[in-house]
């Protein structure tokens, strides 16, 4: 099973109490009438699908309830790291080069 | 086969050597979200709110706990339910605030023994080594979301959704009888 941090609650928790909520950093469009259909069609449906590390959120569904993001390794399901919602997306070569 | 509903009025659910599992009386529930002014909220309340979550918080009777950044469960007699809900009105609307009355919406569990902390972990993934006694946590029990209180070394309370209760009661008195054959 995977351990996550929820980093609204600060510990290390079973992977059970969380739910998967896709790609994060997706902002709403402010005028979504104004919006062209290819650039609606590309905020709704179209993702980056990262073979690798990927910024995705999670929500801390049976627990806090709040929604947070993660780095995740979708090869190897690694979390490199999570953040509060609305945080800046973290430096990316910084969290790799952490690792090695 | 499930324990049926009307049987959960107060009563033991289950007794073996490994632990107790019973179901409390009726008690007073409120949910309480706010952002600010929780200096304020906590004087009307008679305690200060706790404000990391986990933590738990005693005073005249009512029981809060932190369940989130913004969200507190207060546990408290039913009598004083309107108290509190008058106490916390007056602040309105300097003070924004959501209080719910849930008291409806729970059924509590008391489980101890000297395998109760074991007795949790067939439904309980998390690690409850981080739990000390004295706190509380919103966790997964099975397939049901539960607040967990830990109340001393063996001893245990679980608030659960009402819908849920037949079967968690179940789930608990077949644990509990497994674990007691099991030491036989």
């Amino acid at each position: 099973m995977l351990l996550i941090h929820c980093p609204y609650c600060d510990e290390t928790l079973p992977e059970l109490e969380f739910t998967y909520a896709g790609e994060a950093h997706i902002d709403r469009p402010e005028n979504p009438s104004e919006q062209s259909d290819a650039e609606w069609e590309s905020f709704l449906f179209l993702r980056e699908n990262v073979k690798g590390p990927h910024f995705e959120r999670w929500r801390h569904f049976h627990g806090c309830g709040r929604y947070f993001n993660a780095v995740r390794n979708t090869i190897t399901d690694k979390f490199y790291i999570t953040y509060k919602a609305g945080e800046a997306r973290p430096d990316l070569s910084a969290l790799l080069e952490d690792e090695k | 086969m499930s324990i049926a509903i009307s049987s959960l009025t107060p009563s033991t659910i289950a007794e073996t050597s490994a632990a107790k599992v019973v179901s409390l009386p009726m008690q007073g529930r409120l949910s309480l979200r706010a952002r600010d002014g929780l200096d304020k909220l906590g004087a009307a309340l008679g305690l200060s709110l706790p404000q990391k979550i986990g933590q738990c918080a005693r005073a005249d009777g009512i029981e809060a706990v932190c369940l989130g950044p913004d969200e507190w469960t207060l546990l408290l007699p039913l009598d004083q339910v309107a108290t509190v809900t008058e106490a916390l009105a007056a602040l309105m609307p300097e003070l924004p605030h959501a209080l719910t009355d849930i008291s409806g919406r729970e059924v509590t569990f008391r489980i101890e023994g000297t395998r109760a902390a074991e007795l949790l972990t067939i439904g309980c993934a998390r690690d409850l080594s981080g739990v000390a006694p004295g706190e509380a946590r919103r966790t997964l029990f099975d397939v049901a979301t539960v607040v967990l209180w830990h109340d001393g070394e063996n001893a245990f309370r679980m608030d659960v959704w009402n819908s849920f209760a037949p079967f968690i009661a179940q789930t608990l008195e077949v644990g509990c009888k497994e674990l007691a054959a099991e030491a036989a």
